[in-house]
Parts: C-alpha cells; structure tokens; sequence
C-alpha cells in the first residue's frame, strides 16, 4: 500500500503525522517528497546508502567573446529573461526557463545549455525501514520530477526488501509537485487544520485530488484550537463524501516528540495522539 | 514616509505564520494612512482575500501559449519533438503519431519556431487569475491564483507583482520553500523577512532560506512565531549568524482562535496594532543599515 500524507495549507502537520505512520509497524518505507523543505531526515538520521544527482533543468549562459549583442534571442525569449543592458545582452538566471530555444536559434551559436546539478536524492536505512528523500537545491524548478525520482526509488526498494507499505510525506500546495507526489498512490491523507485558511485550502486541494479520481480521506489536526471550524470542516468533508479519519486534539507532546527526533508513535506510545493516529491508519487501511 | 520599500514575507517551511505577518502588517500600515499594496503571492492556496475585505476593482486572466498541431500539414518529420524540452509533445514515427500534451508544455515557443511547415499555431492557456480589491483610498489588496490542475504558479505571481507596482509600501505574502516560487516573489524585493517556528523542522527550513537569500545578496530579518514551544536553538542560531531578531510572537491559544476565524489581532487588540506598526520601523532600520 502507498500512502500519500499532504495539505494545501503548510504547516498543519503533515511531517508529524507522516512519521507517526511510518512507526507503527517495521519494514517500512518512508519517502519524504517535500523536496523543497525535507525534514523527517531530522527524525529519523538515515544511513546514506544511496546519493544520485538530479539535474532540475538547463539555464542559457552567454559567451561574450562571440556574443555579437545582435539581441535576436531577446525577440525569441517568452520568459523575459533577457535584457540589453547598455547594449550588451545579459541573461537573467532567475527568470531563464530553460527551454533552450535561445541556444538554437543563436547566429553566433554563443549561448549553450548548462545544467543545474546542485540538487540530490538520498537512500538509506532508518530505525523503521528504508528512507528515500529528495534535497532540491534553492531556487530550482521541477521539483515534480524530482519528486517522481523519490518515489521510483522507494517502490524499488520496497519490491527489494518485500516491503508492503510506503509512507509519503508530500509537499504543500497544489501545484506539480504535488500532482506528482499522489499521483497512481492507492491513499491520499489530507491534513488540515481548523482555521478558514485551512478549509479554503483543503477544498482546492480535495478538488486536485478528485482529478485524479483517487481516495481521499481527511485528518483534522489541532481540531480544539477552534472546535467550531472544525466543524464546519466536518460537514464540507461530509458533504463532499470525504472521510474524516482523526480529529487530533492540540497537545505540546506533539512538538516535544520532534524536539527529542522521534515521531509521537515512538515518544508517547500511550498519548491519546498516538492512539487516534492508530486508529485512522487501521481505517485508512480498511476502506 | 518618503522611500518606497518592497518586502517579502516569507519562510522555507509552510503553515509558520507568514500569512498572519502580511495581514497584519498591510492592516497596521493602511490604518495608519501608509499607501500600501498587499501582494498574496501563494498563488496555489492564497488565503489573504479571507481576512481583508476589500472592494473588487479589476481582474485579468494569466495566460500561456501552448501548440495547436494541423495534421493535415504536419509530415511527421519530430523536429518539434525534438525542440521540446518539457517533454510536452509526444511523437512516434512509425506508426505516424502525435499529441501535445499540455500540462507539460511551459509555452516557451520553440515548437512554433521547429516546425518548417505550418503546422503549429498557437491558442492561448488560462494559468490563472490576479485579482485587484481596494481596501482603503490608497491601499491595495492584490491575489494571485492558479487555476487548479495547473502545474506551476510563476506566471501567476510575476503578474501579480508587475501590477502591483504604485504604492509607497508593497508587501510580498510569499508561497512556502525556497524553489522556484519562492526565487520569483523575493527577487525583487528590497528586504524578506522570515517566518519561523521554534523547532527542529522551522529551524532546518529557516537555515536553508537563509542560505539561499544571502546567495541573492537579499538583506533579511527573522520572525519567530509561536514562540515557547518547542526548544530555544533558533534563537542561538540568529545570534550565532547574526540575523536580527525583529519581532517574537508567543505561542497564545487566543492569537490562535482569532487568526483561525479569519480576524486581524490588529484589530482586535491596540496592543498588537502597535506592534505591527513598530515592525515596520524596525523593517526600516534594518533595511537602511543593510548589513551584507
């Protein structure tokens, strides 16, 4: 079974319940797809068993020596990302989309492609199982394939070691990293909380999912922070046939856990968390 | 007020309080009679529509091109398949095959510009909207939102930046991460300030921000927001790399419940309308005395 944890709206728990999952039974893997900002690595410390390059994308650098400043590239780039300053004809790395067009049309063929390759993709053992995690170096794009990177490498290494179940942890928003963090997954967690950000954005990202026709259920953490929220979070899920799986109450163990690099599963096996989190993975694997 | 400043709110790690700041601040700011454009740059959950009412004034659609193929000229010859580097057009030779397959396609052109024939045109893509809501005679509320489905928000923020452009403050509500979305709101930015959270996962989020801002040469100060849990280790860390400390919010249910029926703490309580307007001016001085 693969299991995808993730939320429109960042910060409401995703990490925190994706370790949880990840610790209630051995022989797992853990893929953390949130390759912008990875942080179960914090909790768990894999081995680093596996390091493979991943190339993000492609930007145009310009050879002023052959460069003839004739600015036909500028007339080529949709991307606003090259200017005449002066007279002189500069690229801007940050807006350059890396389509390569600019390189192929060049007169003087003074602009080449070179590649971004700061970003990474890790593979290793944990207290629990395998670990597969993705580190996009800043300001890169593409994030969507690096994410499908991740997730290749964990189904590979479960089929290696018999492992059954694959814990993702996603990213947030809707965009294609997280398209392509569910996509083809057998369950979809969604986490949220109980603020009207919260519900504004669990309904764009119940509507992404739905796309993909794939099962949804919702866990509403932190849910007494604001009890009647919550509830109106309930009856959209209800009314959009989603399940809500756990209603987490607010508790500081949650944090606590992080702080001493365990997930609450393992730091307070007795907590009133750890037993409603229990439960909604026995439901998430019964529907 | 004579200089105009441009600030990016923002934080590696979502759901730390970046949204709370900007409202806030751009509340603090037009109360006081400040020309302020608040900028809601999440373009794939914007959320700062649902605490500042605004009157709508204007909306404009963001579009892309993308390749329209007439099989009755194309002579399969792959040339634009070969020019794709998004892998949005696929191609086979034998048999005679081909799709544009337009999620993938970033509208870069090259197709158009492959194709000896005539064979690609071009229609335009909705990627999303920005939408412009006045909030007082000089002040601005200005949202960036991508159409569900689409893949990534860029297009959608630098529109909505460029059209934020006249006011003597404008205030960049960030998207999480530091990659691509994150590059294009703070790039233009005068100074970002970061939102963190006392834990480990904040922590390690704030410092990989930190490390791609002062890869930009961007000045910035740090937030950290719900203060008093977790451990006190980022705290060490600003002072250990000398970041300015630019304001602490505890961690206080009551700040929690307001925020989470869509009211402004400044303007429920003086108190915090004060605080917010005292960020500003600590904004100001930071940026003044920019340190690297």
């Amino acid at each position: 079974m693969e299991v995808a944890v993730i939320s429109g709206k960042g910060g409401t728990g995703k990490s925190s319940i994706s370790a949880a999952f990840a610790t209630m039974q051995p022989n797992v893997v853990l893929a953390d797809c949130d390759v912008d900002a990875a942080n179960l690595y914090i909790l768990f410390n894999p081995t680093h068993e596996k390091e493979e390059v991943f190339v993000s994308v492609y930007k145009a650098v310009i050879d002023k020596d052959s460069c003839t400043n004739c600015g036909l590239c500028i007339d080529y780039c949709r991307f606003d990302a090259i200017h005449d300053v002066d007279g002189e004809v500069l690229i801007d790395e940050t807006a350059c989309d890396g389509c390569k067009l600019c390189s192929r049309i060049c007169p003087s063929e003074s602009i080449s492609m070179i590649p971004e390759d700061k970003s990474r993709m890790y593979a290793g053992t944990f207290r629990n199982g395998k670990m597969v995690y993705g580190r996009l170096s800043p300001g890169e794009e593409n994030s969507g394939r690096l994410v499908d990177m991740v997730r290749e490498e964990a189904k590979i290494i479960a089929k290696e070691n018999h492992f059954e179940t694959i814990i993702i942890d996603g990213p947030p928003g809707i965009g294609c990293p997280v398209i392509s963090t569910i996509t083809g997954v057998n369950k979809v967690v969604i986490v949220t909380e109980p603020t009207l950000s919260g519900l504004h954005d669990l309904k764009r990202t119940v509507e992404v999912v739905s796309k993909f026709k794939l099962s949804k259920s919702v866990i509403i953490n932190k849910y007494d922070l604001n009890a009647d929220m919550a509830n109106t979070i309930e009856d959209y899920c209800n009314s959009q046939d989603v399940k809500v799986i756990a209603k987490i109450p607010f508790d500081k163990v949650v944090v606590d856990a992080m702080v001493n690099c365990k997930s609450v599963i393992e730091f307070a096996p007795d907590s009133e968390i750890a037993g409603l989190l229990r439960e909604a993975y026995q439901k998430l694997s019964e529907n | 007020m004579n200089s105009k400043i441009k600030i990016a709110i923002a934080s590696g790690k979502g759901g730390t309080g970046k949204t709370f700041i900007s409202i806030n601040l751009f509340n603090a700011l037009q109360k006081s009679g400040t020309k302020v454009n608040l900028v809601d740059c999440d373009a794939e959950e914007p959320n700062d529509r649902e605490f500042i009412a605004g009157e709508f004034q204007q909306s404009f659609d963001v579009t892309q091109k993308v390749p329209v193929i007439d099989e009755s000229k194309c002579i399969y010859c792959g040339k634009c398949y070969e020019y794709c580097n998004y892998n949005a057009i696929f191609f086979l030779a034998e048999p005679q095959m081909i799709r544009v397959l337009e999620d993938h396609c970033h509208g870069c052109g090259a197709c158009s510009v492959a194709c000896e024939y005539g064979a690609i045109t071009e229609k335009d893509d909705l990627l999303g909207t920005v939408a412009i809501y006045k909030v007082q005679q000089n002040s601005n509320l200005i949202e960036a939102r991508m159409k569900v489905g689409v893949h990534s928000p860029v297009p959608v923020i630098k529109e909505a930046v460029k059209s934020a452009a006249d006011a003597d403050v404008i205030l960049l509500d960030s998207p999480p991460g530091t990659s691509c979305p994150f590059i294009q709101t703070v790039a233009t930015a005068d100074y970002v300030v970061l939102v963190t959270e006392p834990t480990p996962f904040g922590l390690s989020d704030l410092r990989q921000s930190v490390d791609t801002l002062r890869s930009m040469g961007k000045n910035c100060g740090v937030i950290v927001n719900r203060a008093g849990l977790g451990n006190d280790e980022v705290f060490d860390y600003l002072k250990k790399e000398n970041i300015s400390l630019l304001m602490s919010v505890p961690f206080d249910k009551s700040i929690a419940m307001t925020y989470s029926n869509g009211k402004l703490i400044s303007n429920e309580t003086p108190e915090w309308e004060k605080k917010f307007s005292q960020l500003f001016n600590i904004i100001l001085q930071e940026n003044g005395s920019s340190s690297y």
